[in-house]
């Protein structure tokens, strides 16, 4: 995406009409108010395609927090709810601003992790576009809540803005909590960098509330080095939002107590659990993993792809996600200076996993070197399940506990691979 | 998961067995608008309604099963929906409409000539022998899971009119299913009646299980019967407009 929104920066609207993106302007302000309208009561809200991909944007240099900020100040979110824990990331206290803002409707301040996530289920459910954050202990707290928000399908935002879940503990990046989700049935994006936290959870918002798809969105970034450090982020005007949610058109009702029947509420036979049919549950868990599949059509619509590839043809390719592809893309730099031929492979999408997309990219190549933040080499697995030929893979190299990877270790493992 | 090549697989009337695989996850696409789906190909509306209308007007004990979406007044639209809904079921001859107005289990036991139930769908079209029936107004995650199971374990052939994507799962789907195209498949309900259905193996039946009976009868091996046997709109067959429809009960 970066790339991409690079190039957008100088994006004009494809229509000649300026006001042909608008879906609606905000409300005209009553005759006795004479103050100005701030916050969300002054955006205009516009196609998703034109927010996404075609606004014109203008660069700033802010932290990954802020980048988040900044995106969910364009996500039209009705309510944020979170167990905010500063320093280990400052993201939901940066949405906390955007509430005093007057951008969110509603900030709800969660006793802890279990009862967040509970109450992101309840908002959900009731229709409203709903985000909460977390990272490393708070995400295993409140997991067992996250993994029943996809069989519930209720779409909602979750930033992970990982670091270590294990004792000791670590406010550094270490993504082994990414590995507790890849199971859970919810869409999974891991980011790059501060550009990726802006850009992903806008367009995780979109995918998630498509009715084929209304599914729980995770967006991940590797915490510290995108969370707390600055980078370049490319962003349209701040009085433009995506268009509200439109709960009465996904795959189950929304719990609407205004209007009847208010028994074919969308949990009812999730609360019926023992009663329904052993057939009925698997045909249910089938249809979660379906409508992930169902995601990846919107996913390269906006996300230009499940994955981006440098340097196609190489010999050795470099798969990774998140601030490893940082890392890697300097390797593959300083490699070609060596006069090495080494590619990348950024993946985007954990959940769904492209695995079609990798297989292409793989065919030719004769190492696959797969370095990751994180002890267990989950993608390496990943990887490996995907593609065919799983002697070609390198599962490394690997740090973790909030370590840095230098991109020698990259290029002495790729040397070492020879 | 993961496999968007063109797929071998198909998605045809059953039973296919316990727990037969997401049509998603074996590599079957939703179609866009102006499409249609027909046992997992992708094909023009026109043509995945004339599919539909032909199981309809073909295949034995043809079913409606509106779904809350249509079956509530929650709107004036929903109102408006559901006359044309019926303009379309008074084109089908000894049509039957059972309702689904619920998803939540219905315990000790569900009435199955009264309801159709998104637990155990299969009940109802195991009881009622229904070999052809259409969803529509079934919230998109509930007609899945019933498609699903009634591809699993009946012979039936499952049309869904979804107003949103549209269902990999069915053997017939047209997306954005509106009143348009309620109109639209009416239309084509007609004309398939008025033109007629030509058997594409004469003398062999036109109904699959006719034609498999009728196998059984002169001591044939029973080929399995599939639904390219009729097709639509060929002349000399039906010589008369089906004023009454094919009357499978009356044996």
């Amino acid at each position: 995406m970066s790339e991409e929104v690079k190039e957008n920066t100088e994006t004009q609207p494809r229509n000649d009409d300026p006001r042909a993106h608008v879906i609606s302007d905000p409300p005209p302000a009553k005759e006795e108010v004479k103050k100005e309208k701030t916050g969300a009561a002054a955006q205009r809200v516009v196609d998703p395609d034109y927010l996404i991909l075609e606004a014109p944007r203008k660069k700033e240099f802010i932290t990954g927090s802020e980048a988040a900020k900044e995106s969910v100040r364009r996500a039209n979110v009705d309510i944020a709810i979170a167990y905010p824990i500063t320093p280990q990331s400052e993201t939901m206290q940066q949405v906390g601003y955007l509430y005093a803002e007057g951008y969110i409707k509603d900030y709800y301040r969660g006793e802890e992790e279990i009862g967040v996530m509970s109450a992101v289920a309840g908002a959900s459910r009731a229709g409203v576009r709903v985000l909460t954050a977390t990272a490393g202990p708070g995400l295993m707290r409140g997991i067992e809540q996250i993994v029943s928000w996809p069989g519930g399908r209720l779409p909602s935002m979750l930033l992970v803005m990982c670091r270590v879940v294990n004792a000791p503990l670590a406010i550094q990046p270490d993504n082994i909590e990414i590995s507790y989700l890849l199971n859970a049935g919810g869409i999974v994006l891991h980011g790059e960098n501060q550009q990726d936290f802006y850009d992903y959870p806008l367009i995780g918002f979109m995918v998630g509330e498509k009715p084929e798809v209304t599914l729980p969105v995770a967006v991940a970034v590797d915490g510290f080095f995108v969370t707390h450090a600055r980078g370049w982020v490319n962003m349209p005007a701040e009085d433009i939002k995506l268009p509200p949610r439109d709960c009465y058109h996904e795959a189950v009702p929304m719990m609407d107590n205004e209007n009847p029947p208010i028994r074919i509420s969308r949990d009812s036979p999730i609360q019926k659990s023992n009663f329904i049919s052993y057939q009925m549950h698997a045909a249910w868990q089938q249809e979660i993993w379906a409508a992930q599949e169902r995601a990846k059509k919107w996913l390269n619509r906006w996300l230009g792809g499940l994955i981006e590839v440098v340097n196609p043809g190489a010999k050795t390719m470099i798969v990774a996600s998140g601030a490893a592809v940082s890392q890697s893309r300097e390797a593959v730099r300083q490699a070609t200076e060596k006069g090495l031929d080494v590619g990348l492979i950024k993946i985007k999408s954990i959940r769904p996993f492209p695995t079609q997309e990798l297989n292409e990219a793989l065919e030719h190549a004769e190492k696959i070197v797969v370095p990751e933040f994180n002890y267990v080499g989950w993608l390496a697995k990943e990887v490996k399940v995907a593609i065919d030929r799983t002697d070609r893979v390198i599962a490394g190299p690997r740090v973790f506990g909030g370590m840095t990877m230098p991109t020698e270790l990259i290029l002495e493992t790729i040397a070492a691979s020879k | 998961m993961g496999n968007e090549k063109k797929t071998q697989y198909r998605v045809v009337t059953g039973p296919e067995g316990i727990l037969p695989p997401a049509a998603t996850l074996m590599g079957i696409s939703l179609p866009e608008e102006g499409e249609g789906l027909v046992e997992g190909e992708i094909v023009s509306e026109a043509e995945a309604l004339e599919k539909a209308a032909i199981a309809l007007l073909t295949r034995k004990n043809p079913t409606l099963f509106p779904g809350p979406l249509v079956l509530w007044g929650w709107n004036d639209h929903t109102d408006e929906k559901a006359k044309y809904f019926f303009d379309v079921a008074n084109e089908l001859p000894g049509i039957r409409i059972i309702p689904m107005p619920d998803y939540r289990p219905i315990y000790p036991k569900i009435d199955p000539e009264a309801v159709i139930n998104p637990c155990h769908p299969n009940l109802t079209i195991l009881h009622n022998k229904i070999e052809a029936c259409v969803f529509i107004g079934v919230h998109c995650h509930y007609a899945s899971i019933t498609l699903k199971i009634i591809r699993a374990g009946t012979n039936c052939y499952t049309i869904a009119l979804c107003a949103e994507a549209g269902h990999e799962d069915a053997m017939a789907s047209v997306p954005n299913f509106d009143i348009e195209k309620l109109v639209r498949f009416r239309e084509t309900i007609v004309t398939v009646k008025k033109n007629g259905i030509k058997p594409l193996y004469e003398g062999k039946g036109i109904v699959p299980t006719g034609w498999s009976q009728i196998a059984s009868l002169k001591g044939e091996t029973p080929v399995k019967p599939e639904e390219e046997l009729v097709e639509a709109g060929v002349s000399g067959a039906f010589l008369n407009e089906l004023e009454s429809g094919l009357d499978d009960n009356a044996e």
